[in-house]
């Protein structure tokens, strides 16, 4: 009796090796295809010379009380507008209960220097460039920025007010490295 | 499929079931590569290599679908895409040599494959159209990869380009014009570069479908096998899955081994240097060679100097460099020997090997600046490639006398056995 | 039909090939040069081998040697500021020493007119001169080529870079006449036709490092060579060591896959 067990034992056992061996064998050749995939899936992410372009310059001096240039940072558009005594008071006006994404003028500018109103030119709906940043343009409703592909409509501190948009526009991290020079990034 | 053994396919699970009234994908699958493909059991590793062939253009393949998502087909900036691959794109060091070698690695399989074949005499009756697609496989293979070569748009790519071009120029009349139309101007230029890219992305999928031709022209009679003696019953065979998935996979391990030792240790190993160097239209390298794939017929071409009857030297090189690729396709009428295997050839295997030796001497030829003694040597070794062909070839194969060869691939393997066993007790 | 036009055929290709045998002289041109150029001389890196390691202090001597030296008339365009961070310098290091080229070309924002500015990190090197023919008319008409791959794209690679630098001396008396530098054209053993444009552009001392390394030809050499070798593949290192962690992989699983063949046919005979 316990010798048969004992030889059944072992005829299981072997089978059992053998198809682990098998099953290694096709794991690993699992887990090798997925190491593969991972660098064919990372190469379509920003490459270092992209990543290398995150910081971008901007020189101020030239824009004057109501101006607005539209300028680049990694490739995207940026607005830089000098705001009116009017327009901070305007915004500063405008009770947050009533903003759909609120934010105060205040945590959209740096301390000392909030006249100057530095946003990503991307509607938050679907991505359009807004108008309003060169002279002339449409400003919307409420006297910011308008993006015309689906009628949003942003205030004098680019926040949203009218319109498809969920948030405000985006106010990237920058720093005055001088008092006429603004670095993006 | 012609085998009156072949396993029908079953589908065990509902879901398969359906899948094949509708659409009989797994059936095909099970039938192509899987436990309803009978395979005779006596393949060798040589048997490997046409997998193999498939796993390196799935690697081109893929390699080749992301590296064109960077590189950018215009002289103006195409060697600095390159670089900008090479240096910040995440990985993109790996999957470009990954590229480079993976073209080296598929000629060598492809090359082993093809001889292979010439010394199982794989390529006769009644497989002959399997041959046929084989060649045109191969020459395929080898325009996707000259254009290939062409897009890195460094000295070596441009004046590649340049040259084999420059063949089409030996054609009275109309070569000149011929040239112009393939490079899209004088001299390559922009308008190579982008078709060279259009179409070097095309091929491959080309090669793709002629492979399917390929494999199914081979499941009609089946596989060859070392003995040439074609399956006469089932004990003859195994099914392909699992005896040969797990060969094949085997084969597959040492396959990515040498690659990779090759991608990650020596990556420049089988390149030139000249193709780190941008294109210069107005300076020559001092020794254009092509990639070793090609040397071979590279030698061929600068074997002829001399004009011969009507005919130029240059134009010779050209028509003799593609008549050694084009001879491949009478193969099966030139040698008209009914036995298939070399084993049981012993004059054809004698001359098989002179060949291979041949090839090799060619090659080193072909690597070589064309000085003594390597012009010589080309010469004489081109001699020698179209005489094993076209004259000794279809002599030998009716004077030879074969050796006395078993009934069946069963009996082959159990001789070889019972050899094993007598020499293991002696 | 096929093997007597075959035959045929054969034949053909076989005359030609004979009467080019004959016709081809057996005897090479000779070509003195070919005589004296010298195979260069080995030059051991830690970024050889399969076991290789940047050595950073020495990049950064030889990224000095580059901008005192070599960078008057080579370009290293493919070498962007932020790739130095690779042997050890912090990110500020690597915005400062951006800033101190003031040559990178950009275009003045009132008139449009070409104008230079201060590099930032994403910058590369810029170039000593304009374009090709500045170089050329600048330098006797020989291009300085740019330096950023010269390791990959010279037979011989960075033994041949290192032996070049070294490798200037006096013509030997006793070469021929027309294997004599010209004019304007200096004597080295290691370049293919024995005389080039480039003066010897290393002596002893001429920079001094900060760590106080040796100065002279030799070690400048050794060096600027080294770093050569970082521009031209700075993926080098990780290359490799990436490479021993794939073939470990591909041998384990190869093992299995014999182990799992060996199995399966264990019971057929073949």
């Amino acid at each position: 009796m316990a010798s048969e067990s004992e030889h059944s034992a072992v005829v299981e056992d072997g089978v059992r090796r053998r198809d682990f061996i098998n099953i290694a064998a096709v794991s690993f050749a699992g887990v090798g295809a997925v190491a593969v995939v991972l660098p064919l899936v990372n190469q379509m992410n920003p490459s270092a010379d992209v990543l290398a372009l995150s910081s971008t310059e901007i020189d101020i001096s030239a824009i004057g009380t109501g101006q607005a240039i539209k300028t680049s940072w990694r490739k995207q558009p940026v607005f830089v507008r000098n705001l009116t005594a009017d327009e901070i008071k305007a915004a500063k006006a405008v009770p947050l209960g009533e903003l759909r994404d609120p934010q105060t003028i205040d945590e959209r500018t740096k301390p000392g220097k909030e006249n100057w109103l530095i946003t990503l030119g991307v509607c938050t709906h679907l991505g359009c460039v807004p108008l309003g940043a060169a002279e002339g343009e449409n400003r919307g409703d409420f006297g910011g920025y308008f993006c015309p592909c689906h009628g949003s409509h942003y205030d004098t501190a680019a926040r949203i007010r009218k319109g498809p948009a969920p948030t405000n526009l985006v106010v990237p991290p920058y720093e005055f490295t001088s008092d006429t020079v603004v670095t993006i990034g | 499929m012609s085998f009156p053994w072949a396993k029908n396919y079953e589908p065990q699970q509902p879901l398969m079931k359906w899948l094949d009234e509708k659409l009989p994908l797994p059936r095909l699958v099970y039938n192509a590569v899987g436990a309803g493909y009978p395979v005779p059991r006596n393949l060798n590793y040589f048997w490997n290599f046409g997998v193999l062939a498939g796993a390196a253009l799935a690697i081109q393949i893929i390699t080749g679908i992301v590296l064109a998502m960077h590189y950018a087909a215009n002289a103006g900036v195409a060697f600095n895409s390159v670089e900008h691959i090479m240096r910040d794109v995440n990985a993109g060091w790996f999957i470009r040599y990954a590229h480079m070698n993976g073209a080296s690695m598929f000629f060598i399989v492809v090359y082993l494959h093809i001889f292979r074949g010439l010394y199982y005499g794989s390529y006769k009756a009644p497989r002959e159209m399997v041959w046929l697609l084989g060649v045109v496989i191969f020459l395929l293979m080898m325009a996707t990869a000259f254009m290939g070569y062409v897009l890195p748009w460094g000295q070596m790519s441009f004046w590649g380009a340049q040259v084999i071009t420059g063949f089409f120029s030996a054609i009275p009349m109309v070569g000149e014009p011929i040239r112009q139309w393939l490079l899209g101007g004088f001299a390559p230029d922009n308008a190579a570069l982008n078709r060279f890219f259009s179409l070097h992305y095309l091929l491959p999928f080309v090669i793709a479908g002629v492979i399917i031709l390929h494999i199914w022209a081979l499941h009609i009679p089946g596989s060859s096998n070392p003995t040439g003696i074609e399956v006469k019953d089932e004990q003859d065979t195994v099914p392909f899955h699992p005896y040969y998935t797990a060969k094949d996979g085997f084969g597959l391990g040492v396959f990515l081994f040498v690659f990779a030792a090759l991608t990650f240790f020596t990556p420049n190993l089988l390149g030139h240097a000249d193709n780190y160097i941008a294109a210069n239209p107005l300076s020559t390298p001092a020794h254009i060679v092509p990639e070793w794939y090609f040397w071979p017929f590279y030698a061929i071409l600068r074997a002829f100097t001399f004009n011969f009857l009507w005919i130029d030297a240059k134009l010779w090189g050209v028509i003799a460099m593609f008549a050694a690729i084009a001879l491949l396709f009478f193969l099966p009428w030139l040698d008209s020997s009914p036995v298939k295997s070399s084993t049981y050839r012993p004059l054809n295997r004698i001359f098989f090997w002179i060949l291979v030796v041949d090839v090799l001497i060619l090659g080193y030829c072909g690597k070589s600046p064309a000085e003594q003694p390597y012009v010589i040597l080309s010469q004489l070794g081109s001699i020698y490639y179209f005489a094993h062909f076209l004259i000794i070839l279809p002599i030998i194969s009716r004077i030879e006398r074969p050796l006395p060869m078993p009934n069946s691939i069963t009996e082959a393997v159990l001789a070889k056995h019972a050899d094993d066993k007598s020499a293991a007790t002696a | 039909m096929v093997r007597p036009l075959g035959f045929l055929v054969g034949l053909g290709f076989i005359a030609a090939l004979v009467l080019a045998i004959l016709t081809t002289p057996l005897k090479n041109e000779p070509n003195a040069a070919h005589e004296i150029h010298k195979h260069p001389r080995h030059l051991a890196l830690t970024s050889d081998g399969l076991f290789p390691h940047w050595d950073k202090a020495q990049l950064q001597r030889g990224m000095q040697v580059y901008k005192e030296v070599c960078s008057a008339c080579h370009s290293l365009n493919l070498v962007a500021f932020r790739n130095i961070a690779d042997f050890g310098y912090s990110e500020g290091q690597v915005k400062s020493f951006a800033k101190s080229y003031d040559t990178i070309p950009s275009i003045n924002p009132d008139t449009g007119e070409p104008a230079t500015r201060t590099g930032l990190p994403s910058d590369h090197f810029p170039s000593p001169y304009p374009n090709e023919v500045a170089a050329r008319a600048a330098n006797n008409n020989a291009l300085p080529p740019d330096l950023s791959l010269i390791t990959k794209a010279r037979e011989g690679g960075k033994d041949y870079v290192y032996s070049l630098l070294t490798g200037y001396q006096n013509p030997p008396k006793d070469l021929p006449k027309e294997l004599q530098p010209g004019t304007g054209l200096h004597y080295n053993p290691y370049f293919a036709n024995l005389n080039l444009a480039m003066a010897k552009p290393l002596n002893d001392g001429q920079v001094t490092f900060a760590d106080g390394s040796k100065n002279d030809v030799e070690h400048m050499a050794r060096d600027v060579t080294a770093f050569l070798v970082w521009t031209a593949e700075p993926n080098l290192v990780k290359r490799v060591w990436t490479g021993w962690a794939v073939l470990l992989f591909i041998a384990m699983f190869t093992t299995l896959t014999y182990l799992s063949y060996r199995n399966i046919w264990a019971d057929k005979k073949h």
